[in-house]
């Protein structure tokens, strides 16, 4: 199954839930070009809720950083939430846990952007 | 020594690298390796061959991919091969520098070698990359 991604608004925060997916071919490209729709469209705070991904590569990783870098250009900033164990090594083992904000609650991850 | 070894050929595609995960994954499972270690292996198997098919074969059709896995009593270990120009490891940027940790890409690599036990790449003589890759077995 490749990636499913939906957003929706909590506040002035945009959350993306992501389920599925995230490799090369299989939802990768799919998770860039919702980013930028957003970004294009104005939205500058966006949490994105890894909680339903059940296998990300490096291509996928690759993504998450280039969402990060695409909103950071843009004046805003994107932060991870719901993140599983594997996930989580992958950050680790690529040092991107220095990179990205992550959240395990989302109450506290849309007040982060306050 | 190592035993049962199966090999495949396999065309430049991305329905390849998702062929090989998985069948890997069958094999790895037939081998006794828990939950964690055949997520170890598929997604070792996977940076290998998107390597092989992506930066090796620039998914030629015209270039194919030999896939070899043995199973002995110790060790799981993976072979994948390229025809491309060959890797050349000093060429590579470092993924954990400062300085490219935004860099969309240039981590498959680095995650082969944290989740296998043995990790080679070598350039083949006749053309290409080649990559070993090993987990050990859990005891019996």
């Amino acid at each position: 199954m490749s990636v499913k991604l939906t957003n929706r608004q909590v506040g002035d925060v945009t959350v993306v839930d992501a389920e599925g997916r995230i490799t090369l071919g299989d939802g990768a490209s799919t998770f860039r070009d919702l980013i930028k729709d957003l970004v294009g469209n104005g939205n500058k705070k966006l949490l994105v809720n890894l909680g339903e991904v059940s296998y990300i590569d490096s291509s996928g990783i690759g993504e998450l950083v280039s969402g990060f870098t695409t909103v950071q250009n843009a004046g805003g900033s994107m932060k991870l939430l719901n993140l599983n164990k594997r996930v989580k090594d992958l950050l680790q083992i690529t040092k991107l846990y220095t990179v990205f904000e992550v959240h395990d609650d989302e109450a506290a991850g849309v007040r982060s952007f306050s | 020594m190592e035993a049962r070894a199966q090999t495949w050929q396999l065309a430049s595609t991305l329905d390849s690298v998702d062929w090989a995960e998985a069948h890997v994954l069958s094999i790895a499972k037939k081998a006794g390796f828990d939950e964690d270690a055949c997520s170890d292996i598929g997604i070792s198997v996977r940076e290998s061959m998107v390597n092989a098919v992506v930066h090796g074969n620039h998914y030629s059709t015209e270039k194919k991919v030999n896939l070899s896995v043995d199973v002995s009593s110790s060790t799981l270990t993976m072979i994948i091969e390229d025809s491309g120009s060959g890797l050349d490891l000093s060429t590579l940027p470092d993924p954990l520098a400062e300085e490219n940790l935004l860099r969309p890409s240039g981590r498959g690599l680095l995650i082969i070698g944290a989740f296998m036990d043995e990790f080679a790449v070598e350039r083949r003589a006749e053309g290409g990359t080649r990559m070993r890759l090993v987990k050990n077995r859990p005891a019996a």
